[in-house]
């Protein structure tokens, strides 16, 4: 192992804001061109950008306001008191105490394999789920460092982070398919309003504008995931700190990835929202390109170089 | 004449600018000022707690160990202390105070096996045992708020500001560094 050079808890905070910062800014400005070569294509400037933004942005307020529950919904989660749970509502309450957040519901998924999620758009509305495999399988400073984690995700604002990127995804791939085949049904007609000039530059335009069309959606989810995993670095790090333990979740994560069971209610719809990915995927470089999360081992020796 | 309009629009604009700096500044302070008094309350719930189960378990411990005066009366003290502390340095001084009292009581208590069995003295501990943890949790988010606070007041540009407005530091909720893992060794049962 190559010695790590410790790390400030703090620096690596802020480190990661700044990557998550960076990474939205290339996404906005990957949609803005993207939204210019569109404008040109159509003839005018910057002209129906705006209204193919509508109806997702409608599309983003429901999902915004339901995505909680139905992420709740789907993985079977049934909320528990602290009469039912209290080991685990009293983890949940004093680390809330020590992040300064208010109380979130608190749900366990009755199934073997030892997972986590947070949901909820903002702290006063947030859930934490855990599987009865994680409360049966983890010790106590193992299941503070999980909480730690999945409190920072609310206390971060990560679903809202996410919420934005998925609505920035579904902007540019929607962009990208009304290009594609704007080139090929209405091209023809435009062309021909435009003089010798326009023409060339129109076939420029369009050369320009399948290539985007082709590549955008690709960049976009690259980026998506690349601006989850900086979450998840994140969530991490000031998981870390709420726990003055960095060791708890670093264990936590090896006994999590190293279980064979596989999470029964996880889908590719939900699998982001997990402490780590459920659905058990082989690795390869394109997987990790495109991986919500970040590789486990890079993750335990971050947290063990704090 | 232009140029004399100019200059004043110019001082003007450095003025006004020179204004919203300090007032945001100025809110800056406050926010974070607020914030720390809003951690200090939720140690002070959990202090208040705390003090508030200390009668029903003397009185308890009393039935079955009445002639251990001592331990209790220091237990009773310190929580009485407690109550009076006006500060975060003093309140946590009296909690270190009350934390070593009931320290003792519970060694104490491992000579009392009828003590031990009671339904009631075993529901306290284990009520106190969680208020320990989550002081030292609200320490933690306390003393974090703290810390931003008093360095905002003390750097510059802030600080002319913070002199200003007579903003104060803050006191930090100073636990002996092993309170909390004694407390927990305590609640075992061997020592």
């Amino acid at each position: 192992m190559p010695e790590q050079q410790p790390v400030l808890i703090y620096d690596r905070i802020d480190g990661n804001r700044r990557n998550t910062f960076v990474l939205l800014t290339v996404f906005v400005l990957l949609l803005a061109g993207l939204s210019i070569l569109f404008g040109l294509m159509i003839g005018m400037p910057y002209p129906l950008a705006p209204l193919v933004i509508i109806p997702f942005l409608i599309f983003a307020v429901i999902s915004y306001y339901a995505s909680s529950n139905i992420a709740l919904g789907i993985s079977g989660a049934k909320e528990v008191s602290k009469e039912q749970e209290p080991e685990l509502v009293r983890t949940v309450e004093n680390l809330c105490i020590g992040a300064g957040l208010p109380m979130p519901k608190v749900y366990v998924i009755e199934d073997g394999s030892p997972n986590a999620f947070a949901t909820g758009r903002d702290p006063d509305h947030a859930a934490v789920a855990v599987t009865r495999g994680l409360l049966d399988k983890l010790e106590k400073i193992e299941l503070e460092g999980v909480i730690a984690h999945e409190l920072s995700h609310i206390g971060n604002y990560d679903i809202r982070v996410m919420t934005i990127v998925v609505v920035l995804v579904g902007i540019a791939a929607l962009m990208a398919d009304f290009m594609l085949r704007l080139t090929f049904f209405g091209s023809g007609r435009r062309s021909s309003n435009k003089g010798k000039g326009g023409g060339a530059a129109m076939a420029i335009v369009l050369l320009l504008a399948i290539a985007a069309a082709i590549l955008t959606p690709i960049a976009a989810q690259a980026i998506r995931f690349a601006v989850s995993r900086q979450r998840e670095y994140l969530a991490d790090a000031s998981g870390a700190l709420l726990t003055r333990s960095p060791e708890g979740l670093a264990s936590a994560l090896e006994k999590i990835a190293a279980d064979p069971d596989k999470l029964e209610s996880a889908n590719k719809a939900t699998a982001h929202l997990y402490i780590n990915n459920p659905l058990k995927e082989h690795k390869s470089f394109l997987n990790n390109m495109f991986t919500t999360h970040p590789p486990i081992e890079e993750r335990v020796r971050l947290l063990r170089a704090m | 004449m232009l140029a004399i309009t100019i200059i004043l629009l110019v001082l003007l604009g450095v003025v006004v600018l020179a204004g919203l700096a300090l007032l945001g500044i100025y809110n800056g302070l406050v926010r974070s000022r607020v914030r720390a008094r809003e951690a200090w309350s939720g140690i002070d719930v959990q202090l208040k707690r705390r003090a508030s189960l200390i009668p029903n378990l003397v009185e308890t411990v009393k039935g079955y160990a009445a002639h251990e005066q001592e331990v209790l009366e220091n237990v009773t003290r310190a929580r009485a202390m407690l109550d009076q502390a006006g500060g975060a340095a003093q309140a946590a001084q009296a909690d270190n105070v009350l934390t070593g009292a009931l320290r003792s009581l519970f060694a104490v208590s491992e000579n009392y096996p009828q003590l031990r069995a009671n339904e009631n003295f075993m529901a306290l501990q284990k009520e106190l045992s969680d208020v320990e943890e989550k002081i030292a949790f609200a320490r933690q988010f306390y003393n974090r708020n703290v810390q931003d606070f008093n360095t905002r007041i003390q750097v510059f540009p802030s600080v002319i500001i913070a002199n200003m407005f007579n903003f104060e530091r803050f006191d930090f909720f100073e636990a002996e560094e092993t309170a909390r893992e004694d407390v927990q060794v305590s609640f075992g049962s061997t020592s």
